[in-house]
């Protein structure tokens, strides 16, 4: 097989593969049987295309092959042998294939758009629990393997499947549509999506384990994600904001690790090593974004991430206007770690007694019992107050907590007193 | 077209036994409201949990099966094309402004007796 073919291939499976899917379970109402036709179309590409080239539109040829071995399942009665009941869609506005002749390219396009938002609103409907979301979208909207998504979520191949199983049982079992939702109530079903793919990043950006290059596909996938439904939902504000969130921060991640290795704290990141193309992506969709009301988390954090890069170096950080932004923040969404990082920009405009107060105050919260990065910030606060003692304490039980290698290095250097910041 | 059934749960403590009260009439209302709206097939309201006798292998006890904070109120089944349907359904059952829950089933299958006493 030839370099070309194996690439287009790729390049489909990234670009293509909700696309297929999607347009393949309309045909067969059947998720499972979906998915291996999807799987079989792109075994067939691989012949197919070596052999007679890359076809003009990839995601149309991987489509109809699918679609068509969906049918011949379909014949020989596949689903009826599995006994399942079948995927329920409630709304039809038009026949899809009744007269393929007559169907213009736009309306062709808006089916395949319609099929791909139906796919991932199903994968992530509220009945379904958090992980069996994220972990559906991965499997069905990304094309992620079992295998990886269990690496994804630090769990044996064999209780991933068995999850997955699980979700895709409960989809067919208490008829979860694969339909379109309008108006308000797709805005409510678009946050669990939101919060799919920032979850998502998140594993990838922090994930507790090594193995760096996973992680780095696996922000690759939440931002590919992201931008999936920025184009599917272009008007969505809390989108772009989202995306943008996840295009900052993810430019800066070849500063985030110091060449050998170590996490850099903000003050010390090579500003240089910033993917400038990502963050100026991220200022225009930001700039799109300027209508009336207000704004909410996405759009907020994504705001504060941009302060911070916009400043040419550590000390010219706008630190009013970032408090300012995660006052607001703290309105719509008070988590004890948005109330963390808040006390952390506070230390900049109001002194470090003042943030001190607040982490104090978070210490008693059981939800941070566990997390680093608390006793990390105390132990830079105490440090601003001369208090050394506490402060070498506080560093202490951040590196007792820490579990992630690289943070670990960081944190045991300015035990050592390295490199304090 | 599928069954659902909702399951009506309340804390304990918000129960009030005054059965006449504002409470119980959202309720009845609520009823009444899907019984003329046709998706209701059945519908059941228990008698106070003190009132239950649970059965384990070897012994008969006082009380609901499950020790536990919320209780059910009781039971009913609705038909709808989906989930999103049912939860819709689900969602504009009373209990949930007076503080307590309901739970969204899909029905496996059930029997009727089709002969009623006299």
């Amino acid at each position: 097989m030839d370099e070309r073919t194996q690439s287009a291939l790729r390049d489909a499976f990234r670009s293509e593969w909700a696309h297929v899917l999607a347009a393949t379970i309309r045909v067969t109402h059947d998720i499972d049987l979906a998915e291996d036709s999807v799987q079989q179309a792109f075994t067939e590409a691989l012949a197919a295309w070596s052999r007679d080239g890359v076809p003009r539109n990839p995601g149309a040829w991987l489509t109809t092959t699918a679609k068509r071995r969906a049918i011949d399942a379909l014949r020989r009665n596949v689903t009826q042998q599995r006994k399942i009941p079948l995927l329920i869609e409630p709304e039809r506005p038009f026949d899809e294939d009744a007269n393929p002749a007559t169907r213009a390219s736009g309306v062709e396009m808006n089916v395949a758009t319609d099929d791909t938002m139906r796919l991932i609103l199903l994968c992530c409907h509220p009945s379904l629990s958090n992980e069996s979301q994220v972990a559906l979208t991965l499997r069905l909207v990304c094309g992620m393997t079992t295998d990886d998504i269990a690496r994804c979520f630090l769990v044996e191949k064999a209780t991933m499947a068995a999850r997955l199983t699980r979700a895709k049982k409960k989809i067919v079992v208490a008829r979860i549509p694969f339909c379109l939702p309008r108006g308000p109530e797709v805005t409510k079903r678009l946050e669990a999506v939101m919060g799919v793919v920032y979850l998502l990043f998140t594993i990838g950006h922090t994930s507790p384990t090594g193995d760096t290059l996973f992680r780095r596909d696996v922000c690759a996938e939440a931002l590919r994600l992201a931008r999936l439904l920025h184009g599917l939902w272009p008007e969505v504000r809390e989108i772009s904001g989202l995306l943008a969130l996840l295009l900052v921060n993810d430019a800066r991640r070849d500063s985030r690790v110091s060449p050998v290795g170590r996490a850099q704290s903000m003050a010390d990141q090579d500003r240089a090593k910033w993917n400038t193309a990502m963050i100026d992506e991220a200022r225009q969709l930001m700039r799109a974004n300027h209508e009336a009301g207000p704004r909410g988390r996405y759009t907020l954090q994504a705001a504060i991430a941009l302060q911070h890069v916009e400043a040419p170096t550590y000390d010219e950080v706008d630190w009013h206007e970032i408090v300012q932004l995660y006052d607001e923040l703290v309105q719509l969404w008070s988590t004890p770690v948005v109330q963390l990082n808040r006390a952390v920009a506070l230390s900049k405009t109001s002194g470090p007694l003042d943030a001190l107060a607040i982490v104090e105050g978070l210490e008693t919260d059981a939800r941070l019992e566990r997390y680093h990065y608390l006793p990390a910030v105390k132990a830079y606060l105490l440090d601003q107050l001369g208090r050394s003692d506490e402060a070498q304490r506080a560093r202490h039980r951040a590196f007792e907590l820490s579990s992630n290698e690289v943070e670990r290095d960081f944190l045991g250097a300015q035990l050592r007193g390295a490199s304090p910041h | 077209m599928a069954e659902y059934a909702i399951i009506l749960y309340a804390n304990k403590d918000d129960i009030s036994s005054d059965v006449d009260g504002p409470e119980r009439g959202a309720h009845d209302q609520h009823s009444e409201e899907l019984q003329e709206g046709g998706s209701m097939i059945a519908a059941f309201a228990l008698e106070p949990f003190d009132t239950a006798t649970s059965i384990r292998m070897d012994a008969v006890t006082d009380g609901p099966f499950i020790e536990a904070k919320e209780v059910v109120l009781g039971f009913y089944v609705i038909e709808a094309t989906d989930l999103d349907e049912a939860l819709a359904v689900a969602k504009r059952n009373p209990i949930i402004a007076q503080g307590g829950g309901v739970e969204v089933r899909p029905v496996q299958g059930f029997v009727v007796r089709t002969t009623l006493d006299e």
